[in-house]
């Protein structure tokens, strides 16, 4: 009877507007989400992803459809009535009130007594190292302070599941890979459910234990960050998950033959399955000799040093435009000229094939 | 300090008077000019005929709480002027708290509209002030006499069966004076709620609170501000409030204002109602001093 399922979203519809005008936010979403993971909902502005998290929280009633958590419908119950807590975007802490007042407050709104009160927001303070801000106004605190004064408040109830809505968005870069860690542990040592919305794919492959692409008010692709990596069920998720090679080609018995009439070999590259895409992540590109058996022949086109690696705009024979990552050598001088002409060797496994 | 650095102060110093003079010059004029002259005035003794006579005399001031016996010439306490001060504090109290009620949900809607519409709705709120606060007066005694809108309105319903009373009573006078009051209880709770975050309402109910909790714990504290100049510009005015008493109050319903009034008309007795009036200043000040003291002291405990 008891999965470990934490919430649950039944065929989830929520349109906006009326009739005709009517825009599907959600558009028929299932989905589970297991207990004690980190998943995250990643995918561009207005995919629906925020949709999703505020029906879970209870802002929103979907159109159609259910939540579930642990097992129980909620689409019906209000917000305050959820054991779900949220930290928003904009963070929403109470102006009027210090640090360790809005830490307090969801406990205070529970009713739970005094001594329990004071000693979960001192607890909570120590989680999120920000013992020495308590009589602050929040509003004297920096921007990652405030991030972790929003993170301390949602997590102070004990809820089953904690919303993360972009929270990290408003950071500086340094602070954000910090926060990352950050959050990571916290998940870790409270045990609670963590479903984090972003869309920022860095964000996601670092601290997902899953995540669920999606698009156009569907979820396109679930599954754990390597595997939506390597392995991206369509374009869009390939695409929308790092930088990504496409090249369109004929799938056939010895391979698959690319438009620039090369024929390269692909795993699970089914024969005679006609009209294919063959995706390669930059990084899986190697650069050989020209002319060296079994590479592809292609031209330098430009190069951009980007510290750790240099990336290399390649074009095919047929003027289809490639990039190759290459790792940055000691020197910093990649040793190749624009116009060189040089091989590519896909790594073993690299390439995907994408039906159209 | 350099030379120079003393030249420049001492030059920006010389510009910021330059600049208030026409403010201070004005304000010293028509404001402490005049309070100057009727604190003067309440030390005098009246003249036969209204006026004062330039003589010495605290009689004014023992008037504000006490009334001379003309035959055995003892004192004893005026109890009329303790029920005229007694009812203008009560009513503005009402007033206020009545504006407060009414105020709030309208703030509240207008804050709320889309920015075009809110314009609008502001506009709306405003239209009362174009015209004079008498001819509205007349206008509401209109509305509430027996043979007025309201009555003939109601008889017709059958909500009633006979017309309801309602000139000349408290109750008039609080329908009128909430009526003139109101735009300056929802301005400045507009202005507040304007810029109140509504994101921290979604906070709030996430946080467990429901719909009272939150407008205890979220709402009614951060637009604390708002509620706290609305109650000013309303209570200060109603207390001192003249036309709306008068008219809607008849003459016997009389509040400080009305009192203050009589004493430099028909009781032609100047120093009184110098008297009177300084009181007015004094008490409206220490109760503004107490409001503000606890509004704020209760901010720090909350």
């Amino acid at each position: 009877m008891t999965s470990d399922v934490a919430v649950e979203a039944r065929n989830a519809v929520k349109a906006f507007g009326q009739g005709d005008t009517a825009v599907r936010a959600l558009d028929d979403v299932s989905i589970q989400i297991r207990k004690g993971e980190f998943f995250t909902l990643l995918g561009p502005s207005g995919c629906g992803k925020t949709t999703l998290l505020r029906l879970i929280a209870g802002f929103e009633t979907p159109t159609s459809g259910q939540i579930l958590l642990d097992g129980v419908d909620i689409t019906n119950e209000p917000p305050n009535k959820r054991p779900v807590n949220t930290v928003f975007q904009s963070y929403a802490l109470f102006p009027h009130l210090t640090v360790a007042q809005n830490i307090a407050f969801g406990l205070e709104m529970l009713g739970r007594p005094r001594a329990e009160i004071t000693s979960t927001v001192e607890r909570m303070l120590a989680l999120v190292k920000l013992e020495a801000m308590a009589g602050r106004k929040t509003s004297q605190l920096s921007g990652g302070q405030q991030q972790r004064v929003a993170l301390a408040r949602a997590l102070a109830p004990q809820p089953k599941v904690l919303l993360l809505d972009e929270p990290l968005s408003a950071l500086d870069y340094k602070l954000r890979k910090e926060m990352q860690l950050e959050l990571k542990r916290l998940q870790t040592e409270t045990g609670i459910t963590f479903i984090f919305v972003t869309h920022d794919q860095e964000e996601a492959l670092t601290m997902s234990d899953r995540i669920a692409v999606m698009s156009a008010g569907n979820i396109q692709q679930i599954g754990g960050p390597r595997e939506i990596y390597t392995n991206p069920v369509n374009r869009f998720v390939a695409s929308f998950i790092g930088e990504t090679n496409f090249l369109s080609g004929q799938a056939g018995a010895a391979g698959v033959r690319l438009d620039s009439g090369d024929v390269i070999e692909v795993e699970g590259a089914a024969a005679g399955v006609g009209k294919v895409t063959v995706v390669i992540r930059p990084e899986q590109v190697r650069l050989a000799e020209a002319g060296e058996a079994g590479t592809v022949p292609a031209t330098v086109e430009s190069l951009v040093y980007f510290g750790t690696d240099t990336h290399c705009h390649l074009r095919l024979k047929d003027g289809t435009e490639m990039v190759a990552r290459l790792q940055s050598p000691a020197s910093g001088e990649a040793g190749l000229q624009q116009g060189q002409t040089v091989g590519l060797r896909f790594a073993p496994g690299a390439a995907r094939v994408l039906e159209d | 300090m350099s030379t120079n650095e003393d030249l420049a102060e001492r030059e920006s110093v010389r510009r910021a008077w330059a600049l208030s003079a026409p403010a201070l010059i004005v304000l010293t004029l028509a404001a402490v000019g005049p309070l100057l002259i009727v604190v003067i005035y309440s030390f005098l003794s009246p003249g036969q005929y209204g006026g004062i006579e330039w003589k010495f005399s605290l009689d004014g001031w023992l008037g504000v709480l006490f009334e001379r016996d003309i035959f055995e010439n003892t004192l004893s306490l005026a109890d009329g002027n303790l029920t005229i001060f007694w009812r203008s504090v009560k009513l503005s109290f009402i007033t206020t708290v009545l504006t407060f009620l009414v105020g709030f949900p309208t703030a509240w809607f207008i804050a709320t509209r889309s920015p075009r519409s809110r314009a609008l709705w502001l506009f709306l709120i405003t239209i009362p002030f174009w015209t004079n606060l008498l001819i509205r007066t007349f206008a509401i005694n209109q509305i509430i006499r027996n043979e007025g809108i309201l009555n003939t309105v109601l008889l017709n319903l059958g909500v009633i069966s006979t017309p309801i009373q309602l000139t000349y009573t408290d109750t008039a006078l609080l329908i009128g004076m909430v009526y003139v009051y109101l735009p300056l209880m929802v301005l400045p709770l507009f202005a507040t709620i304007d810029r109140f975050d509504m994101r921290l309402l979604e906070a709030g109910y996430d946080l467990y609170a429901g719909r009272l909790q939150v407008m205890r714990r979220v709402i009614l504290p951060i637009i604390r501000p708002g509620i706290i100049a609305g109650s000013i510009l309303v209570f200060i005015p109603c207390l001192g409030a003249y036309v709306t008493p008068r008219i809607l109050g008849g003459g016997k319903n009389m509040m400080i204002g009305n009192f203050i009034e009589l004493q430099f008309g028909q009781g032609k007795n100047w120093p009184l109602g110098s008297a009177l009036s300084v009181t007015l200043l004094v008490v409206v000040t220490i109760a503004l001093l107490v409001y503000v003291r606890t509004i704020s002291g209760e901010r720090k405990n909350g």
